[in-house]
């Protein structure tokens, strides 16, 4: 064991590199050739098969898997692409076991789907590693869309128009386009600058040019984007993070687990990366947990996570939480916390365990913490948008806003789940009513 | 426990899993090892006259064909018969025979059409103390483009002739190997009965090419940018083994010529099968090829256990016990009517059943929105085919109707008497008769 392991407070370099490099390895690793044909013999080739149904961008996976079963992965590559630009990614990040793999005939019939996520990247990484794109754009359309937000909506939305011969100029505030893909998602979901290497493939589709650090309300206003395009697309994601709403959530060492995922992802030297022996992840979804697994693999000695409601109501799949808990990571329901304790900075976190209805029992606790990672939920960020629903915007059909010429998808827009799937899903369905909006009647 | 021995044609073995004359018993060291892993007998690999031995290719042999997880299903191969000197086959032949002596010893025989041929072969195979000889009349490549083999087991004169040459030549019994690459197979069977043959074996391998290779374009397995047609055998020859088998078991004439059978006999239900359709015993290669020698030992132990549930003793009350149940499709029941039925316990709903009924011509089977899968039975005509392609054992069931029941497709109550076409009024020959 490494002798900074056991430092108090908030310290970089607690694990040497070789363990560091091996906590943070390819969570699922790519099938080889041999394991790809094992694994796509499984498949029935379901009629009307479920798992189609079950993923949000209608992959024809057994189309697909049939396509890699008979040595044609580029073919299946194609399939998928042809649905999901992105599908390199999803089959990365895809919560595959509440989606397809949950709906494979195998699960009922034997308890084991078949590999449908791996086959998935395994047919789109050879694709891509051959630098071949494979879709051409339609002839010149001469119509202008801005689409706002470079993550897995935009660019779904950007590439479908580009292929359809619209010009798109793709905005985003960052300094790097893939939104979440990029700053949001597990380093070891996504290995080796796989989200900006996917982004570059992408582009090669053409007519698509890049501007970012634009902000919408900060150096681009709707109104002007409305005023300099046939159409805007707005997939700008949730910037906002909900805030703690307890004594001394200001204290040092109270963090946003976004902003702890993003910096990791940008971090060219891991070992550089501070983290606390005791670390606190407030939240049950997939940053919750993409946060509380990370902060164990740069070496935090106690990780707990904690939620306010029961294991079932938890966002982050069954699978995701036996990934934490395999990790040492540990979990603990029904506790809300009620206060922040420390002289100025962060030292334990006070929590309270609640019933089903969240009302508090009494019972409370205490954890040492030196870093707490707050993963409550993100919220929409910006005004002048167009009508919102909920807390998001209010869309119809296949994304269209209150306003005009404006449409929306991804997480900033009411409806689906917050998946990157879903996402990519409302993107391209969203350039295909675009395409139709602005090229009427002769719209194929 | 039931006792496998069995007796074919007066030879003695443990049990009735002999292993083909192929690769697997070229030799001393193989054959050895073949019986201490249960073998109950053995067929040498075919010998060829005295002289500089035949040549193989020194390219590939095989070609295959495969099912799910690269499971071997057909194996085709170009190799001719050993390519060992002859006194070096025969050595071994009397060294292994001496040692295993409950075990039975065959050798396999493929000399030219000549009698001074065989005449001059059959002394030494006697000398080894081998238990009988087969002869190779099956061959499809390489040998039977120099006469023999298969080019002889495809001219029933030639058949009969060479088995007179050899039954008065020798006092070991003989079996005559069959090829399958004719029409009717029971020809060679009864010109082999006529030439004097104790036994007949088939099914040897079928003309086949496996694949063509296609950045090469050549058939494979390819030799240097070529390849000719091979000897197709395994699990995928089998139903065209059992029919030959069987073809002669139903033939009067042959009802007690033994038969070894032969042809993707893989487990020891394959083997129970071509039993019950009429072989006394059988033969396996490429179940040994692929798997190794250690096969027998499920042959054998389910063999055992099959005749011991259904209370048999001895092997000779399996063979020919469907014999009797092969019939025409002339003779078979019109009046037996049956329906599909789907558990829906057991359907894991991937709809093939579906997909595979409604593509195929009857849509005898509805999809519910929820993807419950149900046989209509006004449709269903009972074909089989959803059971074929559904992936759950034993979830799609074919179910008699009662006599009595209207069959809701035709509207018809269902008879109890048996009625087949030779007597249906749609039937022009029974209306041809009937004036």
């Amino acid at each position: 064991m490494h002798a900074k392991a056991y430092a108090q407070g908030v310290t970089a370099g607690r694990l040497d590199p070789s363990e560091l490099s091996a906590g943070f390895r390819d969570l699922h690793p790519a099938l080889d050739d041999h394991e790809a044909l094992v694994a796509a013999d499984r498949c029935y080739f379901c009629h009307d098969a479920p798992c189609i149904t079950a993923c949000p961008t209608d992959i024809d996976i057994p189309l697909f898997i049939r396509q890699i079963a008979t040595g044609t992965p580029d073919a299946a590559a194609r399939t998928i692409l042809s649905q999901n630009i992105l599908g390199g990614m999803c089959a990365r990040v895809c919560p595959t076991e509440t989606l397809c793999e949950e709906a494979c005939v195998r699960e009922i019939a034997e308890g084991k789907p078949v590999d449908i996520g791996r086959l998935q990247r395994y047919a789109t990484d050879g694709l891509m590693a051959t630098g071949v794109h494979p879709f051409t754009r339609a002839a010149a359309t001469g119509k202008k869309v801005a689409v706002v937000g470079a993550g897995p909506a935009g660019l779904a939305c950007a590439h479908r128009l580009a292929m359809k011969g619209h010009d798109v100029v793709l905005f985003d505030a960052r300094p790097k386009p893939g939104g979440l893909n990029e700053y949001g998602i597990a380093a070891y979901k996504s290995t080796e600058d796989f989200a900006a290497r996917e982004v570059d493939w992408l582009m090669q589709i053409g007519g698509i040019q890049l501007e970012t650090g634009k902000a919408l309300g900060r150096d681009i206003t709707l109104q002007e984007l409305r005023a300099d395009h046939d159409a805007v697309f707005l997939g700008i994601g949730l910037g906002g993070v909900n805030g703690l709403d307890a004594p001394g959530a200001d204290k040092e060492g109270v963090l946003d687990a976004v902003g702890f995922i993003a910096d990791l992802r940008q971090s060219a030297d891991l070992s550089g990366l501070p983290i606390g022996r005791d670390v606190v992840v407030i939240g049950g979804g997939m940053t919750a947990v993409d946060a509380a697994v990370q902060a164990k693999l740069l070496g935090a000695l106690n990780v707990t996570m904690v939620y306010r409601r029961g294991r079932a109501r938890m966002n982050a799949s069954r699978f995701e939480q036996d990934l934490a808990a395999a990790k040492g990571v540990r979990i603990i329901t029904n506790a809300s916390p009620v206060a922040v304790h420390g002289n100025g900075a962060v030292r334990e976190i006070e929590f309270e365990y609640t019933d089903d209805a969240l009302a508090p029992t009494g019972e409370r606790f205490r954890i040492a913490a030196d870093q707490v990672f707050k993963a409550i939920g993100q919220t929409l960020e910006g005004d002048a948008l167009p009508d919102l629903e909920g807390r998001k915007i209010a869309i119809s059909g296949a994304g269209r806003t209150s306003v005009i010429g404006v449409w929306a998808g991804g997480d900033c827009a009411a409806g689906g789940d917050d998946l990157t799937v879903t996402a990519v899903a409302e993107g391209r369905d969203a350039a295909e009513d675009i395409h139709i909006a602005l090229m009427g009647a002769t719209a194929g | 426990m039931a006792d496998l021995t069995t007796n074919f044609v007066g030879i003695k073995s443990p049990n009735p899993f002999w292993l083909a004359s192929a690769p697997p018993t070229d030799k001393e060291y193989n054959v050895r090892r073949a019986y201490e892993a249960g073998w109950g007998g053995v067929v040498w690999k075919t010998l060829g006259e005295a002289g500089p031995p035949v040549v193989n290719v020194n390219g590939p042999r095989y070609g295959a064909i495969w099912g799910a997880d690269r499971r071997l299903l057909g194996l085709n191969n170009i190799e001719l018969i050993t390519d060992r000197p002859l006194e070096v086959n025969l050595r071994e032949i009397k060294a292994v025979k001496r040692d295993y002596p409950d075990r039975a010893m065959i050798v396999s025989l493929m000399v030219p059409c000549e009698e001074a041929a065989w005449k001059a072969i059959l002394p030494l195979v006697e000398e080894t103390g081998a238990d009988g000889v087969e002869l190779n009349f099956g061959c499809p490549h390489g040998m039977s483009e120099r006469g023999m083999g298969s080019a002889v087991g495809q001219v029933p004169e030639y058949i009969e002739m060479v088995t007179r040459w050899v039954k008065q030549n020798t006092r070991m019994p003989c079996i005559v190997k069959l090829t399958p690459n004719i029409t009717d197979i029971k020809q060679p069977a009864l010109a082999a009965l006529r030439g004097g043959a104790d036994a007949v074996s088939l099914i040897n391998t079928i003309n086949s090419i496996t694949s063509v290779d296609l950045d090469l374009f050549a058939p494979e397995p390819t030799i240097d940018g070529k390849g000719a047609h091979g000897g197709y055998c395994g699990p995928a020859v089998k139903p065209i083994a059992l029919n030959m088998v069987a073809e002669i078991a139903r033939t009067p004439e042959m009802a007690h010529l033994p038969i070894s059978g032969i042809g993707g006999v893989t487990t020891w239900k394959d083997a129970a099968e071509f039993m019950a359709l009429g072989a006394g015993n059988v033969q396996v290669c490429t179940a040994a090829m692929t798997y190794g020698f250690k096969v027998v030992q499920e042959m054998i132990s389910g063999l055992s256990d099959y005749m011991d549930k259904k209370g048999m003793v001895a092997t000779s009350e399996l063979v020919r016990k469907a014999v009797p149940n092969l019939s025409d499709w002339q003779h078979l029941n019109l009046n037996y009517i049956a329906k599909a039925k789907i558990n829906q316990d057991l359907c894991i709903s991937c709809g093939r059943c579906f997909a595979a009924c409604e593509d195929t011509s009857h849509q005898a089977i509805a999809m519910s929105e929820d993807r419950t899968f149900t046989v209509k039975d006004d449709e269903c005509v009972a074909c089989n085919l959803c059971v074929n392609v559904c992936p759950v054992e034993d979830c799609i069931t074919m179910e008699q109707m009662a006599a009595g029941a209207v069959d809701p497709r035709t509207g018809r109550t269902v008879q109890p008497e048996y009625a087949n076409w030779t007597t249906h009024p749609n039937n022009p020959g029974v209306v041809t008769a009937a004036e």
